[in-house]
C-alpha cells in the first residue's frame, strides 16, 4: 500500500522532551487518528511533517518527496489545519480568500463560498472578532478549499461544539469518498476517531506505542475488572497495564482468550475504548521508562 | 440499499453489514448484477471507517454473494444451488 507520509529514523531534541530515532508511514486513502496525552509530541510530529521544524537526523517524505527539493509542491497539495490562527488578525475572511487563492492552483473559490455559508461564517467581520471555534471553521473552510489530496489537522475538533463536530466529521467522510485523498488529524476527542478512523497512531513522550487500524484495535484489546484478590505475580502477567483501587481492578489486555482461560467467569470482560487503550499504555510505558532508569542509575 | 448498525452491538460492525446484504440477497431484495454502493460510498453513509466497510466486502466476495471488476465496483453475484436451498429452507 502507498504512503501519503513517511518518517525515517527521525529525531529531534529540546531541551525538555525529545523524539528519538522514529518511522512512521501514514497509508495513502485512509483516515489516521494521531492520539497522545498533552506534552506526548503530536504538534512536534506534525510540525516536522509539515517542515515547520526540521529534524535533526531521518527523513521525512510527503507523497514521496522531500521538502529539501519540492516544499512547494508539497504543501500545495495539502490542507492544514493548525490549532493556533495563523491569518492577520484584523483581516476579514473575503479578504483572506483573494490573498490565500492565488497561491494555490486548485482554489475553488465556488467551493470556499459553500463552507463559509454552511460554517455560518461572515465574510466581511475581522477574525479578530470571531471566537475560538469560528476560528477554526474559518480554518477548516480554507483548507479544504483548494482540493487538497493530504489533510493535515492538528486538533481540528477542539472548541467546536458537538452538533459542528458532527456536521464536520460528515464533511471529512464526503471528502473520502474519493480513494485518492488522505487525512491525518491529531484529536483529544476519541469518539470522532471511534466513528470513522481507520488507522490509530498513539504517542507517548515522543515515542510511537501503537500503529494499527481502528477493526484490529477492536478486536483485540478488552478491558478486565475484577477482584483484586485475583491478582498475583502470574495473573498480572496477562495484562499490559493494571489499575488498582480498594479491593478492585481493571486492566487492560490484548488477549482476551488467555484471560478467559486464566480467570474463568470470575472476571467482567469489555471492549477497551481509545480513551481507555489510551490510558493505560501510557502508564505501562512510564512504568517501563521508570524501570529502565532504575535499572542503569 | 437501506443498513441499519448498532453501535453498541457486540457483533463486530462488518459483520452486521454481511449479514443484512446477505438477508436482502436471499431475500431477492438485492439481485444478480445489483451494483452496491462504492466501499466508500456506503462508508461515508453509515458513518463508519472506510476499512470496516472494505472487511465486510471482503467477507462477502469470499463468501461468493458479490463480486468485484476492478474500476467499476461490486456487484452482487449470482446465486448458486446451495444459496438457494438455504433460501427455501429459511422462507
Amino acid at each position: 500500500m502507498e504512503n501519503v507520509i513517511e518518517l525515517q529514523g527521525v529525531s529531534k531534541k529540546f531541551q525538555t522532551f525529545s523524539i528519538d530515532n522514529i518511522d512512521l508511514q501514514i497509508k495513502k486513502g485512509y483516515t489516521t487518528g494521531f492520539i497522545g496525552a498533552n506534552g506526548s509530541g503530536k504538534s512536534t510530529i506534525i510540525k516536522l511533517i509539515m517542515n515547520l521544524l526540521q529534524p535533526d537526523r531521518g527523513n521525512v517524505k510527503v507523497f514521496g518527496m522531500n521538502h529539501a527539493n519540492h516544499e512547494k509542491e508539497i504543501k500545495s497539495r495539502i490542507g492544514f489545519v493548525y490549532d493556533s490562527n495563523i491569518y492577520y488578525e484584523s483581516l476579514n475572511l473575503r479578504d483572506i480568500s483573494k490573498i490565500v487563492a492565488p497561491a494555490y492552483k486548485q482554489w475553488d473559490n465556488k467551493q470556499f463560498n459553500k463552507y463559509i455559508d454552511q460554517f455560518e461564517l461572515p465574510l466581511n467581520k475581522s477574525i479578530k472578532s470571531f471566537s475560538k471555534g469560528m476560528q477554526m471553521k474559518a480554518s477548516i473552510a480554507i483548507a479544504l478549499s483548494h482540493n487538497p489530496e493530504l489533510i493535515i489537522m492538528d486538533e481540528p475538533t477542539a472548541g467546536l461544539d458537538p452538533t459542528f463536530r458532527r456536521e464536520l466529521l460528515d464533511i471529512f467522510q464526503d471528502v473520502m469518498i474519493n480513494e485518492g485523498k488522505s487525512i491525518f488529524f491529531s484529536t483529544h476527542t476519541t469518539s470522532d476517531l471511534e466513528r470513522f478512523a481507520d488507522y490509530i497512531v498513539l504517542v507517548n513522550k515522543g515515542e510511537i506505542l501503537l500503529h494499527q487500524s481502528l477493526e484490529e484495535l477492536r478486536e483485540q484489546y478488552v478491558l478486565v475488572k475484577g477482584s483484586a484478590d485475583l491478582l498475583d505475580r502470574d495473573t498480572e502477567s496477562h495484562f499490559i497495564n493494571i489499575e488498582r483501587s480498594h479491593d478492585t481492578f481493571q486492566a487492560l489486555s490484548k488477549n482476551v482468550e488467555e484471560v478467559q482461560k486464566v480467570f474463568n467467569n470470575h472476571v467482567v470482560i469489555e471492549k477497551a475504548s481509545l480513551d481507555e487503550i489510551m490510558f493505560f499504555m501510557k502508564s505501562a510505558h512510564r512504568n517501563e521508562l521508570n524501570n529502565s532508569n532504575y535499572k542503569y542509575s | 440499499m437501506q443498513i441499519i448498525i448498532s453501535n453498541s452491538s457486540k457483533e463486530p460492525i462488518y459483520e452486521q453489514i454481511f449479514k443484512q446484504i446477505q438477508t436482502k440477497i436471499f431475500s431477492g431484495e438485492l439481485k444478480e448484477g445489483t451494483a452496491l454502493p462504492s466501499i466508500r460510498q456506503l462508508a461515508r453513509d453509515l458513518r463508519i471507517s472506510v476499512i470496516t466497510t472494505k472487511r465486510a466486502y471482503e467477507e462477502l466476495e469470499k463468501a461468493g454473494f458479490i463480486y468485484l471488476i476492478a474500476g467499476k465496483g461490486s456487484f452482487v453475484a449470482e446465486q448458486n444451488q446451495k444459496f438457494l436451498e438455504k433460501k427455501t429452507t429459511s422462507d
